[in-house]
C-alpha cells in the first residue's frame, strides 16, 4: 500500500484524512529490522511495556493516593488495605519502577555491547540518555509520595547536594524545596511533577527516540550496516518486516519478563528491602533521622562516587560528570568498528570492568561508608578505587581509539547469524 | 522551631543509639499467616493485652474478622473493648496527653511494626524482657535498653531474671546482661506456652502489617501458573513465523 495503492472502506475514509496505514508501514509493518537480533535486544521493548505499565497502574494509584504531608502515609495504607486491589496496583508501580532501570540499564549495555550510540545513531542515543535523566527525576519524585521516613530524608539529602553549588546554591535549594526543609509544599510540587510534567516529557522522548531509530535503522550485534546490501526492490536483504516477526518474537520476551515480574509482585513485593525500604513502612518525621540513609538500588552506584569524594561540592561535580560523560560516549570512542565482536580485546577488557566497578559501587552506596568490605577494605577507599577506574574507562577510550591504539578484526559484509 | 526541634532531637538520639547498641540475638519466630489458628489466638492476646495502649489505627476490626473467619459476632464481644464498632478502625482508647504523662512518650502505631522492625525484633522484644530496679516499670529490655514499655504479659510469663557476664573492654571490666532466664512457675504459663502465646502475636502483627500477604501468594501461583502456558503459545507462535528466516 505504500506502493501508493490506495485503500478502501473505512480504512480508506480514515487514510484520506490521517496517515493511520502510512504510519502503521512505516513503522511496523516495513519498518525492515536486521534479522540476527539476540537476547540483548529485547529490553527496548521491555522498556516500552514497562512504561505502560508505570503509566496505567499511577493513573489509578492517584486515584485514591492524596498529596498532603498529614495524609500521604495513610492515603497509601488506605490503597493496600481498602481500595480494591490497591496493594496490586501499589506493587505493580513499585516493582516497576525498579524493573525501569533494569530493563533500562540492559538496554544501554546493549549499546555500549554493539556500539549503538556510533556515527549515525548519536541522537538515539542522546535522547535515549535524556529518557533516562528524566527517569532519575521521576523516580526519585514518585519516592517522595509514599511520604515515608526514607522518602523523606532521602529527598532532604538529594536536595541539599545543589546547596552546594557556589553562590546561587542554597537558595536553589530552598527555591526547589518552596521551604526551607522537605515539607507538605515539596510533597505537593514533586506530586505535580510525577504525574503530570515529567510523564509528558518522558512520552515525548520516547517517541523522538523511536523516530530517530526508524530514520537510520536498528543496528544489530554485527554492527553491520544492512542498508548498503538491498535486493531489487530496496528491502535490505538482511532486513525483515518488524511485524509480524518482531512482534511476535518481542511478545515472546514479554511474557518471560512478566514471569519474573510476577514473582516479584506476588512474592517478594520489597526484595530483601531493595525496592521498598523498611524504614519507609514508618511515616516521615521530620524530628527523627533514621540510622543509615541510603538510596534506592538504582541510583546507588553515582551515590556511591558522591560519596568518595571527601567535598562535597567537589562529590556533587564528579557524580554530575560520571552521568554527563555518558552523553558524550558518540565522540569519545572513535573506533571504526562498532560491535564489541570485531574491536579489539582491551576494549573488551575495559568494558567488562566498566560492569563489574559499576556493580560494586552500586552494592557500596547501599551499605554505610564506614562499613568494611569482606573484612579488608573500607567502603570508602573501594569506592574512590572504583570511582577512578569508572572513569579511566571513559579516557582509555579515548586514547585507545583517537590515536589508532585499536587492533580491529574484520567486519564482515552480510550480518552472520550465532 | 528550630530551637524546638534540636531540642528534640537531643532527647531522641541517645534513645536511638542505645537502640541501635541492643544486644540481643534475634530470635525465628516461624511465622506463618496461613495459620488461622495462631491469627486467631494472636488477635485475642493483642486486643486483651495490647491494645490498651497500643493502636493498629490502619486496620479494621471487620477486616480481621473476616480474613480470619470470626463471625461478626464472636468478634464485637471478644475483640472490642471500647464499644467501637466492627467496621471501625482498630484504635487504642488511651488519650495520647495520658500516655505521656504515664509512660513518658505516645506508644508507637503497630499497625507496620513487622513491616520496618521484621517479625524477628517483635518475638525476641516480647521475650527478652528482665527484672531491672532501677527502671521505673520494674524492668528492662535487652533488646531495646530503657524501653519505656512495662512487661505487659508479666502474669503469663512472670518476670525472667537477668543473666550477667562480665566483658573486658580497652581494660576496662564492665558488667553486663546478656540473656535472661525465666524462674520455673513464675507465670500462668510454661516458657513453651509463653513462646508459643508471643508466636502468635507476632503471627497477628505479621498479617496486620500486610493483610494481603496470604491472598496474593495464593494468587500469584496461579498468574505464574497462566504465563508459563502462555509463554509456550508466544515460543509455538514464534517458532511458527520465524521458520522462514534464514
Amino acid at each position: 500500500m505504500s506502493d501508493g495503492a490506495k485503500t478502501s472502506g473505512l480504512r480508506g475514509w480514515i487514510d484520506d484524512r490521517f496517515p493511520m496505514t502510512k504510519m502503521w508501514e512505516e513503522h511496523v509493518a516495513r519498518y525492515y529490522a536486521p534479522k540476527n537480533f539476540n537476547f540483548w535486544y529485547f529490553f527496548g521493548s521491555l522498556a516500552l511495556l514497562v512504561l505502560v505499565n508505570q503509566i496505567v497502574s499511577g493513573i489509578w494509584l492517584t486515584m485514591n493516593y492524596t498529596p498532603d504531608s498529614d495524609l500521604a502515609f495513610s492515603s497509601v495504607q488506605y490503597i493496600m488495605r481498602d481500595v480494591q486491589w490497591g496493594w496490586l496496583i501499589r506493587y505493580m508501580h513499585s516493582t516497576g519502577a525498579s524493573a525501569f532501570f533494569i530493563v533500562v540499564y540492559l538496554h544501554m549495555f546493549r549499546a555500549l555491547l554493539y556500539g549503538s550510540y556510533k556515527k549515525p545513531r548519536e541522537l538515539i542515543w542522546i535522547f535515549g540518555m535524556l529518557i533516562y535523566l528524566v527517569l532519575m527525576a521521576e523516580a526519585f519524585m514518585g519516592y517522595l509520595l509514599p511520604w515515608g521516613q526514607m522518602s523523606y530524608w532521602g529527598a532532604q539529602v538529594i536536595t541539599s547536594l545543589f546547596g552546594a553549588i557556589p553562590g546561587i546554591g542554597h537558595d536553589l535549594m530552598i527555591w526547589i524545596r518552596g521551604d526551607y526543609n522537605i515539607s507538605g509544599v515539596t510533597l505537593n510540587r514533586f506530586f505535580a511533577l510525577h504525574v503530570a510534567a515529567l510523564p509528558l516529557v518522558l512520552v515525548f522522548l520516547v517517541v523522538a527516540h523511536i523516530l530517530a531509530l526508524h530514520e537510520v535503522g536498528s543496528n544489530n550485534p554485527d554492527g553491520v550496516d544492512i542498508k548498503k546490501n538491498k535486493d531489487a526492490n530496496g528491502i535490505p536483504k538482511d532486513g525483515i518486516p518488524f511485524h509480524p516477526y518482531y512482534t511476535v518474537k518481542d511478545l515472546m520476551g514479554a511474557v518471560v519478563f512478566m514471569i519474573f515480574f510476577a514473582g516479584v509482585v506476588f512474592f517478594a513485593p520489597t526484595f530483601h528491602d531493595l525496592f521498598l525500604e523498611a524504614p519507609n513502612f514508618q511515616p516521615a518525621d521530620p524530628l527523627q533521622t533514621p540510622a543509615h540513609i541510603a538510596p534506592v538500588w538504582y541510583f546507588t552506584p553515582f551515590y556511591s562516587i558522591l560519596r568518595s569524594v571527601p567535598n562535597k561540592l567537589g562529590g556533587v561535580m564528579a557524580m554530575g560528570s560520571a552521568i554527563f560523560l555518558l552523553f558524550l560516549l558518540p565522540w569519545i570512542d572513535r573506533g571504526k568498528v562498532r560491535s564489541h565482536r570485531y574491536r579489539g580485546r582491551l576494549y573488551k577488557v575495559a568494558l567488562a570492568l566498566l560492569i563489574i566497578v559499576f556493580a560494586i559501587l552500586g552494592y557500596l552506596g547501599t551499605i554505610p561508608p564506614t562499613a568494611t568490605v569482606a573484612g579488608v577494605i573500607q567502603n570508602k577507599s573501594l569506592a574512590q578505587i572504583c570511582s577512578v577506574l569508572y572513569f579511566s574507562y571513559f579516557i582509555f577510550l579515548f586514547i585507545y581509539t583517537a590515536f589508532g591504539l585499536e587492533r580491529t578484526k574484520p567486519v564482515p559484509e552480510r550480518v552472520t547469524s550465532k | 522551631m528550630r530551637k524546638l526541634a534540636a531540642a528534640v532531637l537531643l532527647m531522641i538520639l541517645p534513645v536511638a543509639v542505645l537502640a541501635a547498641e541492643g544486644g540481643a540475638q534475634l530470635m525465628d519466630p516461624h511465622v506463618d499467616v496461613t495459620d488461622t489458628a495462631s491469627l486467631q489466638r494472636g488477635a485475642k492476646l493483642f486486643t486483651n493485652y495490647c491494645m490498651g495502649c497500643h493502636s493498629l489505627k490502619y486496620m479494621r476490626y471487620q477486616r480481621v474478622a473476616d480474613d480470619l473467619n470470626i463471625p461478626d459476632d464472636v468478634a464485637q464481644k471478644y475483640l472490642i473493648w471500647d464499644g467501637a464498632k466492627l467496621s471501625d478502625m482498630m484504635t487504642s482508647a488511651m488519650r495520647a496527653s495520658d500516655a505521656k504523662q504515664w509512660l513518658g512518650r505516645v506508644p508507637p502505631d503497630l499497625t507496620l511494626v513487622t513491616r520496618y522492625r521484621g517479625p524477628e525484633w517483635v518475638y525476641t522484644y516480647l521475650n527478652t524482657f528482665y527484672r531491672d530496679d532501677s527502671q521505673p516499670t520494674g524492668v528492662n529490655n535487652l533488646l531495646l535498653p530503657g524501653a519505656a514499655m512495662p512487661h505487659v504479659l508479666w502474669r503469663l510469663q512472670g518476670i525472667p531474671e537477668p543473666v550477667h557476664a562480665e566483658e573486658t573492654e580497652g581494660g576496662e571490666t564492665k558488667v553486663r546482661v546478656v540473656g535472661v532466664k525465666v524462674p520455673k512457675n513464675a507465670g500462668a504459663m510454661t516458657q513453651a506456652q509463653y513462646h508459643e502465646a508471643t508466636r502468635d502475636i507476632t503471627n497477628f502483627l505479621t498479617y496486620v502489617g500486610e493483610p494481603v500477604r496470604a491472598t496474593r501468594q495464593r494468587i500469584g501461583f496461579w498468574v505464574i501458573l497462566f504465563l508459563l502456558v502462555f509463554f509456550g503459545v508466544a515460543f509455538m507462535l514464534k517458532r511458527e513465523f520465524w521458520k522462514d528466516v534464514h
